[in-house]
């Protein structure tokens, strides 16, 4: 996953970055020919980077969150489980391609994994359909969950997609009640739950698989109950004033951990997932390993009491007479 | 939300029909017929001549249910915050405010319980008026304690929807409203007791993607407007003409999505058979 897509506010790092790629690439004889010109251009590189992503607006947040060769569900499956077995169907429809799940094993213990999927390359993307489940995904979802209800196995959820997909036959196919559905199942399945939002939270489609015990977030994601472009095409009249709805809508982990929706911020390296997988993986495996432990020690009533009482909980009102 | 730009926002109302104060006179916009007021009035505000179900206040939908008299409204003073201190072009409080002072009242839900046909149910029906019926933290708390009051006095729960989804002003906040809601209807389905979800013109977006489309019996009102994306998006996503009929209340029935579709004036007989039917 070599970054060769630089996103607008990073053009500071854009010359940097390509040059200790050339460098990297260039033939020599000697393998330490570069080595004190490359740690010198690293390292600024790095101090730029860091400059850059310490300050990000909450629309530059969401063009990291989207950023094509951010690591997707299965890298995070694929490099955090020990083991992975992709179980497909809504047992009704079809396979959504859009959302994967199946069995794996962490620290030698068997969970459940479920996560929307994006294509990186132009064919994987219609493949995936963007990220956006229909109507079957949801159906899979809690067909897994409800498999690892059966067999007493912990459920990992991981959130991206831009949403669900708003088509004539996932409307057709019930896309709200599916939705809804699994909203109402999470809230009451008896095996500990842990989301964690890796890209782009997406609105009800996003929150699908979303109602858990835990809520992790890595870094430099967005969740949010719409896009900033939409929100901006409704409420501006103006598509093009995402960055305004971004920031107003605060869609970005802090933001979010403050008004207690996610529960943890997983790190990302300097400059995004993207630019070095194998930190975010590691950090995300830690904390999940840790979340799990934790959530192991309470039993199924107090895990569904502290569950119930979590989403309950949420929201801002005042009590006039 | 995206169905709220398209249909409210833009003041771009299409097919739904819509009351034009014509003085004693009212243009029903699914027909474009001419209908004496009066005459609506009489017949529930249903257009005489091609059965469109005008949109009504809360309030008058309460009445035309409930027994006379056996009312009680609960949460009246739940009041909104702006807890993120929304502002597009104008700024959430502002919205707010002119949406309580149009309505009356504090946000768009009105609930409690009350008889129907000597029958006690607990009750709550969306306020279109108010922002678009949209769902922010009140209506995800008034629909939470509503069905809270149900279990503690184990009695049925009836939901009228009317609404364009979540309310964007509340960010994230909105977007919990959904996983609130259905925690608290899985509850009430543990416990046995009904819930019949009642679906008016239009029920949109989170909405629809949570309790709404969670009843044990969903019913609709005909011609009403139900789905989860909003047309336009959909249109421009499949860059299609959309089916005939697409999202209203006979096509839901048609494809499976719902229960049955009921007339205004057989609603309330209805709801008090089923409800006896169910307990």
């Amino acid at each position: 996953m070599i970054n060769r897509h630089w996103l607008d506010f990073e053009k500071p790092v854009v010359d940097l970055e390509k040059k200790i790629e050339e460098l990297k690439a260039y033939p020599t004889d000697e393998p330490d020919a570069h080595k004190s010109e490359l740690v010198k251009l690293e390292k600024k590189a790095n101090t730029v980077l860091k400059d850059l992503y310490s300050k990000l607006t909450p629309w530059q947040v969401t063009k990291v969150a989207r950023h094509p060769a951010r690591p997707y569900t299965l890298d995070y499956v694929r490099h955090i489980f020990d083991d992975f077995v992709e179980l497909h169907g809504d047992r009704c429809f079809k396979d959504d391609k859009a959302l994967v799940g199946g069995l794996a094993t962490i620290n030698g213990e068997s969970v459940v994994v479920i996560g929307q999927q994006k294509g990186r390359k132009a064919k994987e993307m219609g493949y995936r359909n963007w990220g956006m489940p229909n109507p079957e995904g949801y159906r899979k979802a809690v067909r897994l969950m409800e498999l690892a209800e059966r067999f007493g196995k912990p459920v990992l959820t991981f959130i991206d997609t831009p949403g669900a997909y708003p088509g004539v036959g996932a409307e057709e196919r019930g896309q709200s009640e599916a939705i809804a559905a699994s909203l109402m199942r999470m809230s009451t399945l008896k095996v500990p739950l842990i989301a964690t939002v890796i890209g782009e939270g997406g609105s009800g489609g996003a929150l699908a698989i979303g109602v858990a015990d835990r809520v992790l977030m890595m870094q430099f994601s967005t969740y949010s109950v719409i896009s900033p472009e939409g929100c901006a095409a409704i409420l501006w009249k103006d598509g093009t004033k995402a960055d305004m709805a971004a920031k107003a809508l605060r869609i970005n982990a802090e933001e979010l951990k403050r008004m207690g929706v996610i529960d943890k911020i997983v790190k990302e390296p300097v400059g995004g997932a993207h630019r070095a997988p194998q930190v975010a993986f590691k950090n995300l495996k830690a904390e999940l390993v840790a979340t799990l432990k934790k959530l192991k020690t309470l039993s199924t009533e107090e895990l569904l009491d502290a569950r119930y009482e979590k989403f309950r909980n949420i929201g801002a009102f005042v009590e006039g007479k | 939300m995206e169905w709220i730009k398209k249909n409210l926002l833009a003041g771009n109302i299409q097919k739904n029909a819509k009351k034009f104060p014509l003085g004693l006179w009212i243009k029903c916009e699914s027909c474009n017929g001419i209908i004496y007021k009066k005459e609506a009035e009489k017949k529930l505000d249903v257009c005489p001549k091609c059965q469109y179900h005008f949109r009504i206040s809360a309030h008058t939908r309460i009445n035309i249910l409930i027994d006379p008299g056996t009312f009680q409204e609960h949460d009246a003073g739940v009041e909104p915050l702006d807890p993120i201190e929304f502002k597009d072009l104008k700024k959430y409080r502002d919205r707010m405010k002119a949406s309580q002072k149009s309505t009356g009242l504090k946000d768009g839900i009105v609930s409690g319980d009350g008889l129907i046909n000597g029958k006690r149910v607990m009750i709550a029906v969306f306020e279109f008026s108010f922002m678009g019926g949209s769902m922010g933290s009140v209506i995800g708390e008034k629909i939470t304690r509503i069905v809270e009051a149900a279990l503690n006095h184990r009695c049925p729960v009836i939901i009228f929807s009317s609404s364009g989804g979540a309310r964007m002003q509340e960010g994230i906040l909105s977007l919990m409203q959904m996983a609130k809601t259905s925690s608290v209807i899985a509850r009430l389905k543990e416990a046995g007791l009904p819930y019949i979800s009642v679906l008016t013109d239009p029920t949109m977006g989170g909405v629809t993607a949570s309790f709404a489309m969670l009843g044990d019996i969903i019913m609709a009102e005909p011609k009403a407007l139900i789905g989860f994306a909003g047309q336009r998006v959909i249109k421009e996503t499949i860059r299609e003409k959309l089916p005939e009929g697409f999202q209203r209340a006979e096509y839901l029935l048609d494809h499976g999505m719902i229960d049955m579709i009921v007339e205004r004036k057989s609603m309330k007989e209805t709801l008090s058979k089923l409800i006896t039917m169910l307990t």
